[in-house]
């Protein structure tokens, strides 16, 4: 279950608490998040909306411990991550978050199966033990057979894959998607939300996403909303996601 | 090492860069090397001093002459073990641009004092009957073709001119190779038949060996006093001060290669320091999601500086081995001028220790630039 309303205990996989973040520019200072409350549950499969500036990727970015909080608390898997020093939060985030940009952000110089096995690098697991999890994580985004293709010789949609695969590989808690269909056209995008439908039904994964695009969220169990630094229910249902089909 | 293929890949993210980058430390290690190999021929003599050896000239200028009446009584001053003279004859073999040195030497004594220039005995015994005759260095025995048995006439325009006909009798070789192997020999008592009668009797400087390099002080004192206050007055100092003096003579090359060598230094460090900050600066993005990922702030300065150490390894090495293979060349072009082109062990180290001390700097500042970066602002600029 998701929940935006919730400001007691719960046990939900991510729980977060009268969330604030307040930029300062110049003596002006801009309040994005103004006591934001939200829980999702494992399995969830959640989409953010709201107009340009409201606040989307700042909460992604908090969510993924990439940024602090001026208040509030954020939660992971009974983990508080908002106290943590900027190492430990570095290391919590090799553990639990995997991301996916809008502009794909894979490193150029690096094959597709480079990219995927970056996050490997950072733990024990052997050469051997890499190749086969890069490996599941290229077949399930339908790129077996282009291991080493680099970024370049890649459609934008299957880059995009390239990116997808690189944040399920070492099997995170969760996945941000911060527009991750913005830069596809239709097509590219129906097929992108697919895979990500089949990782939350198939796999089990946790996804949060942002996106401009109503028929892309249309796709999530839940939509909510980010109007004045809060986040308010839309009206979808899990039934009528269901209803929609799985591809 | 698993983040092997990430360093690699981005060293050859542009390869014309990579290539000027490693051509500036091939360049910058190449002349490093020429400049070292050069200083150390100018100022290598004081390295190779023996601390036991005492040079006497005379107090005005080592081109004065000194009696030769001062052997035996520089022989009797307590802690001399052996003493020996030569005169500077400063002649041409067959061209201007044929230099070698030529000294007058005193048979009796010459082993004894420097008993680094061997010559094997049947050779030297061969030169001691022989009144014309010479040895001569190995070096310089190779350069002219030289061989034992050989006729050769050297002309002179300061002791009464014409040219004088020496036979090889021996060619001596030095105990390390640092060792100078270009000089040549010849009797004293052959030289004293052709000198005008004024210069009769006159030695241009004496080298004396001590007991034991702890008397140097008191004998060479010991000399000077001895000599105070006749016509021809002494100065007598360690090999070593007289080879640093003798330096001195070509004006301070050790401040002309030192200087040359910063400019070197700080022009190769700004290039790098440059190409570095901007490689860097391209991939801030890049450098961001392997934050996001986990990849921890001093695992992206690591692999910033393992790039630049990479290509300065890479450049110095490249530079070094040209050199290496340059030198002796630049060396037979040279010959005679310089003496000992050697590019040593410990040259080859501090050139590639100077190629790394760049490299880290140079890395430096854009790795704790990108160690420093903020992920989130970083992706917002992508
Ligand atoms: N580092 C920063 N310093 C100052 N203001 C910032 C900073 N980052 C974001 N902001 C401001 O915070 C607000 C929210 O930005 P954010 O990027 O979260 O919006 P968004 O909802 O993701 O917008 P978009 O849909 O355009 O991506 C904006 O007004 C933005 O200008
Ligand atoms: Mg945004």
């Amino acid at each position: 279950m998701v929940s935006v309303n919730n400001n007691g205990n719960s046990s939900s996989l991510i729980q977060v608490r009268g969330l604030n973040k307040t930029y300062h520019r110049a003596d002006e200072q801009i309040q994005v998040l103004q006591g934001l409350n939200l829980d999702v549950d494992k399995g969830d499969f959640v989409a953010f909306m709201g107009p340009s500036g409201s606040g989307k990727t700042t909460l992604l970015n908090l969510l993924g411990g990439l940024d602090v909080p001026t208040a509030g608390a954020i939660s992971v898997a009974s983990d508080e991550i908002t106290h943590m020093s900027s190492g430990k939060l570095t290391e919590w985030r090799a553990r639990h978050v995997g991301f996916v940009f809008q502009t794909y952000n894979l490193i150029p110089v690096l094959t597709a199966f480079q990219n995927v096995e970056l996050p490997l690098l950072l733990t024990r697991l052997s050469k051997s033990e890499r190749r086969q999890h890069v490996e599941t994580a290229l077949s399930i985004v339908g790129l077996g057979n282009r291991t080493r293709h680099f970024p370049r010789q890649l459609s934008g949609g299957q880059e995009q894959r390239v990116a997808i695969a690189r944040a399920i590989v070492s099997d995170p808690t969760f996945l941000l998607c911060d527009e991750p269909t913005g830069d596809l056209d239709r097509k590219s995008a129906d097929e992108i939300m697919a895979l990500i439908e089949e990782l939350v039904a198939k796999h089990g994964k946790t996804v949060l996403m942002v996106t401009h695009d109503p028929v892309v969220a249309a796709r999530a169990h839940t939509v909510l909303h980010l109007e004045k630094g809060v986040l308010v229910e839309g009206s979808k249902s899990r039934q009528s996601v269901t209803a929609g089909g799985v591809v | 090492m698993k983040f092997a293929a990430l360093i690699f890949a981005n060293l050859f993210r542009k390869k014309v860069r990579l290539a000027l980058t490693l051509g500036s430390f091939a360049v910058a290690l190449f002349l490093f090397a020429f400049l070292a190999v050069v200083r150390k021929a100018f100022t290598g003599g004081a390295d190779l001093a023996n601390a036991s050896r005492l040079v006497t000239i005379n107090r005005v200028s080592i081109i004065q002459p000194i009696p030769l009446s001062y052997r035996d009584k520089i022989a009797r001053i307590p802690g001399v073990q052996a003493v020996t003279h030569d005169n500077w004859f400063g002649g041409v073999y067959q061209d201007e641009k044929n230099f070698f040195p030529q000294f007058a030497i005193d048979p009796e004594n010459q082993r004894k004092v420097y008993p680094e220039f061997v010559v094997p005995d049947d050779q030297w015994n061969n030169f001691l009957k022989d009144r014309q005759g010479a040895i001569v260095g190995a070096r310089t025995a190779k350069r002219f073709g030289w061989k034992i048995g050989d006729r050769v006439p050297i002309k002179t325009t300061i002791w009464g001119g014409g040219a004088w006909e020496f036979v090889i009798d021996g060619i001596y070789h030095g105990k390390v190779a640092q060792d100078d192997e270009t000089q040549f020999w010849f009797q004293w008592d052959y030289f004293q038949e052709r000198v005008p009668d004024r210069l009769k009797g006159l030695i241009g400087w004496y080298t004396v060996m001590l007991n034991s390099p702890d008397q140097a002080l008191r004998v060479a004192k010991a000399i000077d006093t001895e000599f105070a206050n006749s016509p021809y007055e002494t100065k007598t100092d360690t090999e070593s001060a007289f080879a640093a003096s003798w330096v001195k003579q070509f004006g301070n090359i050790e401040f002309l290669i030192i200087t040359i060598g910063s400019v070197v230094f700080f022009t190769l460090l700004l290039v790098t320091g440059n190409t570095m900050a901007i490689s860097v600066r391209e991939r801030t993005g890049e450098l961001a999601v392997l934050k996001a990922i986990g990849f921890k702030d001093r695992s992206v300065l690591f692999f910033v500086l393992a790039e630049s150490l990479a290509i300065a390894l890479f450049g110095g090495v490249l530079g070094l081995a040209l050199a290496f293979l340059a030198i002796p060349v630049l060396g037979n072009a040279l010959s005679g001028m310089l003496p000992n082109l050697i590019l040593s062990k410990p040259m080859l180290a501090t050139g590639i220790g100077f190629a790394l001390l760049v490299g880290a700097a140079s890395g430096l500042l854009p790795g704790i630039g990108a160690m420093r970066l903020r992920v989130v602002n970083a992706l917002r600029r992508v």
